[in-house]
């Protein structure tokens, strides 16, 4: 079980209180008052909080209800047939997975052989030690001898992972810097697009698509390769991501379930992971590090 | 790094020399005699005299040799391979399994059957000729600037296969050398579907553009310009079976997704009538031998015409989503004409023999299926894939109403055939399956497991013993049909496959897909 997971372990093991449900009802039918409430008495900083919050809560509100209207339209336009050549027995059929774009860009890219040994990044900014780390300076001892190190970068921890006794624990993770997701894409224009994915998916005729995949490991960390253990997640990183929901398949028609990327962003100013899927799956020709001269 | 056992312990190796020291006697010989009588697998009509035949002789390969020598066939080049059905199985057990000495003398012993009653073995006649399933690739082609989208084998020999792309050109390759013969340029849209005529004279092509080319496939070059008439894209062609046709004066049949299909006079090179009915695009057209024509539509119908004058005939409603495919069980005869396995040495002199082959070998294939009837009505069988999930399988001749509803499948029914010999159907489908059923009536036999994509489309082999897959996962597979098990997987195209056909003589197949490659396989 990890570590934070405890409230979700007493429920499955004791269950909740008898009254939840209803008190959960109540306190939905009352949220339209609350609200009328607060929006009404709230003085000073906190009403512009308030409606701050309020604000945003619209917004979301009125995208939803446009997005079901939209849904609910049927349009008398007829798809337009895709640039890509289908036999008849798949023209008509909308399900045509965007992922699968995203498999053919692959393959087409494959074949040009310059692409054998190109990695999205070829080179990384270089991170001294004292911009990754903190040290930690709480109590007495770990003050005195100063041994902790807390973790500036974002990370990705495995699903499995406890944290260690605290006498033993030499690196910290924080837990609001762990990421479990990235925005996989396949295309070099995503930089000049700008893209702040985050669960969004682009589509352009050529470049495929950009889909929010499960992140399996951190594969090669150019920086260092205790960075790479720790499971750092910085520009230039080479991750392996769950791509088993594209339903790409191999030469050989196995279903190809991890599939590595590196990271394209830089993960700790942005909040989120962006990464290009490589290519070439074999050899991990490593971006290389250079050191800026200040 | 493999995982090395430990040595066996004592008690092991103890007990293994034990069973060694053991002598082991020799199952006994079974004793006494057991009347049998040969029945027709389809029909259940009696071959030959009720014979007595001693347990311990009752194999196969025996029976096979007594049943050819009861029907009077001595020489051994007249005699036919049979295949043997379990007797003791009752009506649901054919097709399904095999006769076994085995079974039967454990029935025997159980008391489930009796050396004192007749016993009447199932048989089928099953294709004098044997195709080797495809092992490998021969020759991977490129050429095609886009996806291949139809691939179709000349119904003559294997050396000339036709493939339809995304790059608005057909081509014609020589698949004995694995180069291209002739690039047939002239749509304006990509190439769709490609079709043989039945005797392989001409080559018909219909495209994005919504119109249809012919093609002299030896010469490569066009026969005037395009058949216009169609208001959208060609979605299938069938040209009108040899043994109907005008003599000179071939017909074709061109679905669209305007709604409407078109008979085009080849020669006269203009429409002779419109089908005009279906409500929405037609998916599929089958031009039947007895003179009707069956095309299926995203209106959930299967509508039959006539062929003379354009009537129609019948509505089939019962889908209840679009119809994707229809099969004809004569499919194969009427593709192939008066081609047969001999090849060259086949084919009859003049035009009224080969018309006589023609209807010859059509109504040998309708005979097949006449259920149990006995009769010597030719019977057309039918059977539309859904995108309901499900198949029906129809007797247009005889009645409105399917003869049965094929379930199974979880996702939409692509593409299903018939076997050469009519006796199986094979479905594909978007859940990544291939289920075989028998095309009698319609029992389930097996899923054929294997690919991790969905299944575009399956062709059987000439003889009907091997079926070949083409998936988006990339692979074609071979499966034997008798057992329902994998044959053989053929990796070697880069992206998904489209279009595969397995060459009417059995000899190659030809695959096409997203990769832009044409493959030839062999064995």
């Amino acid at each position: 079980m990890p570590q934070n997971e405890y409230i979700e372990r007493f429920q499955k093991q004791h269950g909740r209180r008898l009254d939840y449900e209803e008190r959960k009802r109540k306190r939905i039918a009352r949220e339209g008052h609350n609200a009328s409430e607060k929006a009404q008495n709230l003085r000073g900083l906190r009403a512009k909080l308030y409606q701050q919050k309020r604000h945003k809560e619209k917004i979301q509100m009125k995208k939803q209800i446009k997005a079901h209207e939209e849904r609910n339209v049927k349009s008398s336009e007829p798809a337009a047939p895709s640039d890509t050549p289908l036999p008849a027995y798949l023209l008509d059929r909308s399900n045509q997975t965007n992922a699968k774009a995203l498999s053919s860009a692959i393959k087409n890219k494959r074949a040009e052989k310059a692409a054998k040994f190109s990695v999205p990044l070829p080179k990384v900014r270089g991170i001294s030690e004292e911009e990754m780390f903190k040290v930690v300076k709480t109590g007495k001892k770990t003050a005195k001898k100063s041994w902790k190190r807390m973790i500036t970068k974002p990370t990705f921890v495995g699903p499995d992972f406890t944290r260690r006794p605290v006498k033993y624990e030499r690196f910290i993770r924080p837990m609001g810097l762990r990421y479990k997701k990235a925005n996989v894409s396949h295309a070099t224009v995503l930089f000049f697009l700008g893209l702040y994915l985050h669960r969004s998916q682009v589509t352009h005729p050529e470049l495929g698509v950009t889909v929010q995949l499960p992140i399996i490991s951190v594969k090669k960390n150019p920086q260092n390769p205790m960075y790479t253990q720790l499971g750092v997640l910085t520009k230039g990183t080479i991750i392996e991501v769950n791509v088993s929901e594209l339903g790409l398949v191999t030469a050989g028609g196995k279903v190809v379930w991890g599939r590595w990327a590196q990271i394209t962003n830089n993960c700790e100013n942005d909040g989120c992971v962006n990464a290009q899927l490589r290519v070439y799956q074999q050899r991990p020709s490593k971006p290389k590090r250079e050191i800026m001269a200040m | 790094m493999a995982t090395v056992l430990p040595p066996p312990s004592k008690r092991q190796k103890t007990a293994a020399a034990a069973r060694a020291r053991e002598q082991v006697s020799p199952p006994p010989l079974p004793v006494g005699n057991q009347r049998i009588q040969f029945t027709d697998a389809d029909t259940g009509l009696a071959q030959g005299p009720i014979v007595t035949v001693s347990l311990a002789d009752l194999t196969p390969a025996n029976l096979s040799l007594l049943l050819n020598s009861l029907l009077d066939r001595h020489d051994p080049s007249e005699r036919l391979p049979y295949r043997f059905y379990d007797p003791l199985g009752g009506e649901a057990a054919v097709a399904v399994a095999d006769f076994s000495q085995q079974k039967l003398l454990e029935a025997i012993a159980e008391g489930r059957a009796s050396a004192e009653t007749t016993l009447s073995i199932p048989c089928r006649a099953e294709a004098v000729f044997r195709v080797r399933a495809i092992t490998r690739c021969s020759a991977a082609i490129s050429g095609h600037g886009e996806s291949i989208l139809s691939a179709q084998f000349s119904p003559a020999n294997s050396s000339r296969l036709a493939t339809g792309s995304g790059d608005k050109t057909a081509r014609i390759w020589d698949t004995e050398t694995g180069t291209p013969m002739h690039t047939l340029s002239g749509h304006t849209g990509w190439v769709l579907c490609v079709a043989w005529s039945p005797d392989g004279g001409l080559l018909a092509t219909g495209g994005m553009d919504g119109t249809v080319r012919i093609w002299d496939p030896v010469a490569g070059k066009p026969l005037g310009g395009p058949l216009k008439g169609h208001g959208k894209w060609i979605t299938s062609i069938a040209w009108e079976p040899y043994h109907v046709q005008e003599p000179g004066r071939p017909r074709l049949a061109s679905a669209s997704k305007d709604g409407t299909v078109r008979i085009w006079d080849v020669v006269g090179r203009k429409t002779d009538f419109a089908l005009t009915g279906h409500k929405g695009c037609v998916s599929c057209v089958r031009w039947g031998g007895k003179g009707w024509i069956y095309t299926a539509g995203h209106d959930k119908t299967v509508k039959v015409w006539e062929a003379k004058e354009g009537k129609c005939v019948h509505t089939l409603n019962s889908h209840a989503h679009w119809v994707n495919h229809l099969a004809l069980s004569t499919d194969f005869a009427l593709r192939t004409a008066y081609h047969d396995h001999t090849g060259k040495k086949g084919v009859p002199e003049t035009i009224e023999a080969k018309r006589e082959k023609a209807k010859e070998r059509f109504e040998a294939a309708a005979g097949v299926n006449t259920g149990g009837s006995g009769s010597n009505e030719t019977v057309e069988r039918l059977v539309s894939a859904s995108d309901d999930c499900t198949m029906y399988l129809w007797s247009p001749a005889t009645s409105t109403k399917p003869v049965t509803r094929l379930l199974g499948h979880q996702k939409q029914v692509n593409h299903v055939v018939f076997s050469p010999d009519g006796t199986l159907l094979a479905s594909a489908g978007f859940d990544n399956l291939i289920k075989l059923w028998s095309a009698k009536d319609g029992t389930f036999l097996y899923t054929l497991k294997g690919h991790v994509g969905p299944v575009y489309q399956v062709a059987f082999s000439a003889d009907s013993r091997l079926l070949v897959s083409g998936s988006k996962d990339t692979t074609l597979k071979v499966w034997d049909v008798r057992t329902g098990k994998l044959k053989e997987d053929l990796p070697g195209h880069k992206d998904q496959v489209f279009a595969v056909d397995w060459s009417p003589d059995g000899e190659r197949v030809g695959s096409g897909g997203q990769d832009k490659q044409v493959r030839v396989w062999r064995h």
